[in-house]
């Protein structure tokens, strides 16, 4: 199968990377790129583990080709702490336990990062149906909702 | 949110409290290792070409094409797997035959389920690999199959296993059959209590088969040495385990395998045994290249081990005032393809909560044309669970008697017994059914189409083999290896132990999951045994390091070491007067060590007994959407004696956890078959599990009954939630709806249509 | 295997000639949550992907005077954010925004949900209800036609080699009118729809019904308009026996299969009660415009 080569910007850095026609995002990231936090669950977009920022949307990395998203803007687990500071919601979910083996980790981080950008202050059941594209296996999610509910009022407060 | 309860009040620095997970960093960050992250220079990729047969027996497989395939390294069938002969009895509680093990990881005369691995192939890339599946060409002769267990049993099915005779029959039967082995408890006299009761209940019930569900597929990296040798990186709740399967399945010398555990996504029992580990190993031996085997969502579903399913019935006898005086219960057991049903555990685990003089129960472990079973977070016990406390509630209703009212007529309580005989020391049944009756969710008024339901799990957590290291660093800071891979939070647990051992800050305790070659044996990670059976290995080897850390302190000091104590992290003169000695920190010491003798280190290998057993209450609110049969869980509470919840955010965790996994099983999961006995169903779309828009917040109320038997007093906390879960979950539906239920999972069609008899008056 | 390739043309002439040069071995790329997911099973095997998101055409919502004309590659998240469409025509857009997860809504299309021409497809029956026609783009010509010619069986279009659906046409809803969309799944999210129901319905002055549309989903080998529901309707109010009747209406009009997620029996008797159901909702909301 024909390479194809693509430029697109990764948590705010230009990568050039070549891919075959068929190859999805998610094997791109994780199999080209060594940017193995984005998970694979299912590889058909039923579990959300491998839920991307593409172009400022949520995505599943699995249901999005290599060869599109030259000139994109995408951005992965791996660049949501800046610096050494953790976002807002990786600390909720360390304060309030909401991880056990931590594969569904980063997808719910970026999904809920993106829920939030969307709806600052969600309720629990806005908070639940936002996340159902991302099965946890562990938690029975009770942790989880809380560390977002509890980020969601934090970003609040300080105006983030 | 949760409370708990302490029986014996204890002022601890770390045990009890609420700390940061030593892990937790890298996996909010995506750095975590786990099994399919890890590369190796090199490496080539393995795909496994399944059987689309439920059951054939394999005329020919032609590899040539395949092997012709630019880009293909190697490829092996069970030719490249080595055979063994039948284990003879007596057989174990757990079965890990060898030829059975050897024909499920490649399959030899016969295929017995739908993605059965027939042949293995490594290329240079997985799609390279897929390609060339396509071209190996197998001949099969398709033979008539079977699913159902009690059809399975019958002398015209048929026969999966020419050489399999029931076991423990007399005289030994002639025919093969499916049913490997029958096994029955009992205690008392099972015709003279019924004959005493005064109101006999009688139901039966059926359960299918579910996945455990872990979100982490099944992944691992073997790397062949010219020597021999053989690396193993692999996802697994037992590295000791799968190396010593492998190991024994492959005639190799276990210290010539290390095995690796990387992070583990997920296992709940479905990861203690071996997929593709064998398979990896022996493409690395044939390519002198790592080998990475990933299996795609599809070939879980397909081809590892779900739970059993089950068939049951149960009977129970019972005066007018509740006191139950005989209760009998019979289970079928859908093993899968391969004997093994955890028919032990259900013996056990139907009455073991309650004080019955008499019990008769009968487990049978019946092979069927499915993937071979594996063990789901208490192996064989939701099902009992579910048959048994669903019978006691029916009991209940008929003598017009309050359901907890009615456990606790008939609760076991410290010096009780099990059935198979595990002695009870204290317990928390008693205060855990009066924590249910105190709470206000027991008396909270329900809406129109809800219904309330109660359960109880009880669960026999393991002790077992456990290995740990505690290493002092000469900056006095500390590491802590022990074989235990960490599915849950135990490492936090280990760090908080050791570091009230020793009186220090949590921070300055590491702790690590050593692998095969670095630390001694240590059994799974599973059973509900870790905090327990490794915590206290991690105890022993934590006050052995103190110990020669006394003894250096007495050395420095010229006193004997019996009058050296240890308080908040410094060796300290036990006399008291002794105003000219000053206390040494554990820093200083560690200082000292190198001149003084080496380094300081503390190492424990033990076989944990004194389990304890654990039970599990739960509450459970539902509404039913009476025209289209949806249920809706709204309510959930668990009651649960933890004995001593070292990280009570992880004990929650647990809980919470198996309460969703029991949802799960209760309304939604089950596998569809065609009639040809190829599943339907093999992703997560219609493999139903809880998403997060399913279910409620959990309220765990956690009570503390320390286990006398373990230093801080842990007991096995993971399985009881999922034990209970499904029987509390389908007592609410019922108590919804007014009718029974008898067939997990209670899908809408199954509730729509109870209603719609209860509709036409068709009872 | 054949080589795949990848195009992405930015006019809708470049891609008809991909099209129709290639053949049958094409396929249209759109969202992809359903073409990765064939292609990784092996359902399909593609030679060439014409990636149509950079057509302008494909992309834009725009409200014309007697229309509203939606792009066939919009994603469900977009649609959902229009808040115009989002108040003409609810139903629709209640429909889409069920197609799967949020991270699925980021993707997914109108165009690819009907060209996917799955028996379940969330927003066919609603938009049938909604009286939608499509624009087609081929080597012929652009042409229109109604949503309900497009597919003809699970999997199967009545699009001619070449063609490729470029925008979907809603007429402007008049006064006194309300949509609706309702499914049955056994979660609560992420499943196939087990039974769809869509809806549109305009009131007289005096609150009877005026016209109506009802249409079914995932009950036949197509969505099916319930032919009987504007009979039982129009001239009358939502009553008992009117809902009784439509019911009946729906149920009559099923014609599903046992498989893994409904059986034959279950999905008549539900489609049933969604009938009444959505008919509440959609009346409900014509009485408030």
């Amino acid at each position: 199968m024909s390479r194809n080569l693509v430029t697109a910007t990764i948590n705010g850095d230009e990568v050039e990377f070549s891919c075959s026609t068929g190859q999805t995002l998610l094997e791109v990231l994780r199999g080209e790129l060594y940017l193995t936090g984005t998970k694979n669950g299912c590889g058909s977009g039923d579990c959300g583990a491998c839920t991307v920022f593409l172009n400022g949307r949520p995505v599943n990395a699995c249901l999005v080709l290599g060869v599109e998203v030259g000139g994109a803007n995408i951005e992965t687990i791996e660049g949501m702490a800046k610096d050494d500071q953790l976002h807002p919601l990786q600390q909720k979910f360390l304060d309030h336990a909401a991880l056990q083996c931590g594969f569904c980790t980063p997808g719910i981080l970026n999904m809920a990062k993106a829920l939030l950008e969307k709806n600052p202050d969600p309720s629990e059941s806005e908070v639940r149906f936002g996340l159902a594209g991302n099965l946890c296996r562990c938690t029975g999610y009770d942790k989880i909702i809380r560390a977002v509910l509890d980020a969601a009022a934090e970003m609040r407060a300080s105006g983030s | 949110m949760s409370n708990t309860e302490n029986r014996a009040a204890t002022n601890y620095q770390w045990v009890g409290k609420r700390t940061r997970r030593p892990d937790g960093v890298d996996k909010v960050t995506g750095r975590a290792r786990y099994g399919d992250d890890m590369v190796a220079a090199g490496m080539l990729h393995a795909k496994i070409l399944r059987s689309p047969h439920a059951h054939a027996k394999i005329i020919s497989i032609d590899v040539s094409k395949a092997k012709a395939l630019k880009g293909v390294k190697g490829i092996i069938t069970s030719a490249d797997i080595p055979d063994h002969p039948l284990s003879k009895p007596p057989y174990p509680p757990i079965i890990n035959d060898l030829h059975d093990i050897s024909r499920n990881i490649m399959a030899r005369e016969k295929v017995l389920y739908d993605g059965h691995a027939v042949a293995a192939v490594a290329a240079t890339s997985e799609r390279i690999a897929r390609e060339a599946l396509k071209l190996i060409e197998v001949e099969y002769e398709v033979l008539p199959h079977v699913l159902d267990p009690r059809e399975a049993a019958k002398p015209d099915a048929p026969i999966l296993h020419e050489d399999q005779f029931t076991f423990g029959v007399d005289p030994a039967p002639e025919k093969p059959s499916n049913l490997f082995r029958s096994v029955s408890g009992q205690r008392g006299d099972i015709e003279k209590g019924f004959a005493e009761a005064e109101i006999v209940v009688e139901r039966t019930f059926s359960s299918e088969p579910v996945h455990q569900g872990f979100i982490e597929p099944l992944s691992c990296i073997a790397n062949a040495t010219e020597d021999g040798g053989v690396e193993l990186w692999t996802s697994t709740q037992g590295h000791f385990v799968a190396r010593g399967l492998c190991a024994r399945l492959l005639n190799m010398e276990l210290s010539k395998i290390r095995v690796t555990a990387s992070e583990i996504g997920g296992g709940f029992g479905g990861k203690n045994t071996i997929y593709g580990e064998p398979v990896a190993i022996r493409l690395s031996q044939l390519t002198r290249r790592p080998v990475r085997l990933v299996m795609s969502r599809s070939e879980i579903f397909r081809a590892s081990g779900p739970t059993v399913g089950s068939y049951s019935r149960v009977r129970i006898g019972a005066k007018k005032d509740g006191v139950i005086t005989a209760a009998e219960a019979e289970i079928w057991y859908q093993a899968g393809a391969f004997k093994g049903a955890p028919v032990g555990r259900a013996l056990d685990t139907f009455f073991s909560a309650y004080s019955i003089e008499n019990i008769k129960t009968t487990a049978h472990d019946v092979c069927v044309n499915r993937a071979k079973a594996a063990a789901y977070r208490a192996p064989g016990a939701p099902m009992a669970a579910y048959a048994a406390e669903s019978t006691i509630n029916d009991l209940a209703a008929r003598l017009g008697m309050d359901r907890v009212e009615l456990r606790l007529k008939n609760a076991v309580r410290e010096g009780g017994e099990s059935l198979m005989g595990a002695k009870y020391g204290p317990i928390g049944m008693i205060d855990v059914l009066e924590k249910v009756r105190s709470h206000e969710h027991y008396s909270a008024p329900l809406g129109p189409n809800q219904g309330r339901g109660f359960a109880l799990g009880y669960w026999l957590h393991g002790g077992g083999l456990s290995t740990a290291s505690v290493n002092v660093q000469d900056d006095g800071t500390i590491t802590i290896a022990t074989g235990s891979p960490d599915i849950g939070g135990s490492r936090s647990s280990m760090r908080a132990m050791a570091a009230e051992e020793l009186g220090i800050d949590l921070e300055r305790v590491i702790p690590i999951i050593a692998d095969t070659s670095s630390i001694g044996y240590s059994h799974l990670t599973a059973g509900s045994r870790t905090t327990y059976a490794t915590g206290m290995a991690v105890i022993n080897a934590t006050r052995e390091a103190i110990d020669k850390l006394r003894a250096l302190a007495a050395k420095k000091w010229e006193i004997p070491v019996e009058e050296v104590n240890w308080e908040a992290g410094h060796a300290c003169p036990a006399d008291t007067a002794r105003g000219d000695i000053k206390p040494l920190s554990l820093t200083e010491l560690a200082g000292m060590a190198p001149k003084m003798g080496g380094a300081i280190a503390g190492h424990s290998a033990i076989n944990a007994s004194g389990a304890g057993a654990a039970f599990s209450a739960q509450l459970v609110d539902v509404e039913v959407d009476p025209e289209t049969g949806f249920v809706s869980p709204k309510r959930y509470t668990v009651f649960q004696d933890v004995g001593r919840a070292i990280s009570p955010d992880y004990v929650e965790g647990q809980i919470q956890g198996g309460a969703v996994q029991g949802i799960g099983w209760a309304l939604n999961e089950e596998y569809v078959y065609d009639d040809q006995a190829r599943l339907q169903n093999t992703g997560f779309l219609d493999y139903r599990m809880p998403v997060a828009s399913d279910v409620p917040m959990i309220e765990a109320v956690m009570i503390e009954v320390p286990n006398p038997n373990h230093p801080y007093g842990v007991r096995g906390v993971g399985e009881p939630p999922l034990v209970a879960a499904p029987a509390a979950v389908a007592s609410a539906v019922e108590n919804a709806i007014g009718k029974p239920l008898s067939s997990l999972p209670l899908s809408p069609p199954k509730v729509l249509s109870a209603l719609g008899r209860a509709r036409a008056g068709d009872d | 295997m054949a080589d795949l390739r990848y195009e992405s043309p930015e006019t809708i002439e470049a891609a008809v000639a991909l099209l129709a040069g290639e053949g049958r071995t094409a396929r249209v790329f759109a969202g992809g949550t359903d073409l990765i997911v064939q292609m990784n099973e092996g359902l399909v095997e593609p030679s060439l992907l014409v990636d149509i998101k950079k057509i302008a055409e494909t992309r834009r919502i725009i409200i014309e005077p007697d229309q509203i004309r939606i792009g066939a590659a919009v994603t469900g998240a977009e649609l959902g954010e229009n808040q115009q469409l989002q108040a003409m025509w609810p139903g629709v857009v209640e429909a889409v925004e069920l197609i799967g997860s949020a991270q699925v809504q980021g993707r997914a299309t109108l165009g690819g949900n009907l060209c996917n021409a799955s028996p379940a497809a969330d927003s066919v029956p609603a938009m049938m209800a909604a009286g939608a026609r499509v624009v087609i783009a081929g080597p012929a010509g652009t042409r229109e036609t109604p949503i309900g010619e497009i597919p003809t069986g699970p999997g199967r279009t009545s699009l001619a080699p070449g063609e490729f659906v470029v925008a979907f046409l809603l007429p402007k809803p008049p006064a006194r009118s309300g949509d609706a969309y309702l499914r049955f799944i056994p979660r609560t999210e992420m499943d196939i729809a087990v039974v769809g129901a869509g809806i549109s319905i305009v009131l007289n002055s005096d609150g009877t019904c005026a016209a109506a549309r009802m249409v079914l989903g995932a009950v036949a080998p197509t969505a099916r308009l319930v032919e009987a529901a504007p009979e039982i309707l129009v001239g009358n109010r939502l009553d008992e026996p009117v809902l009784q009747a439509l019911a009946g209406a729906a149920r009559a009009t099923c014609s599903p299969i046992n498989d893994k997620r409904g059986t034959i029996e279950f999905r008549t008797q539900v489609a049933g009660v969604l009938a009444c159901r959505v008919a509440k909702i959609a009346w409900q909301r014509a009485e408030k415009n």
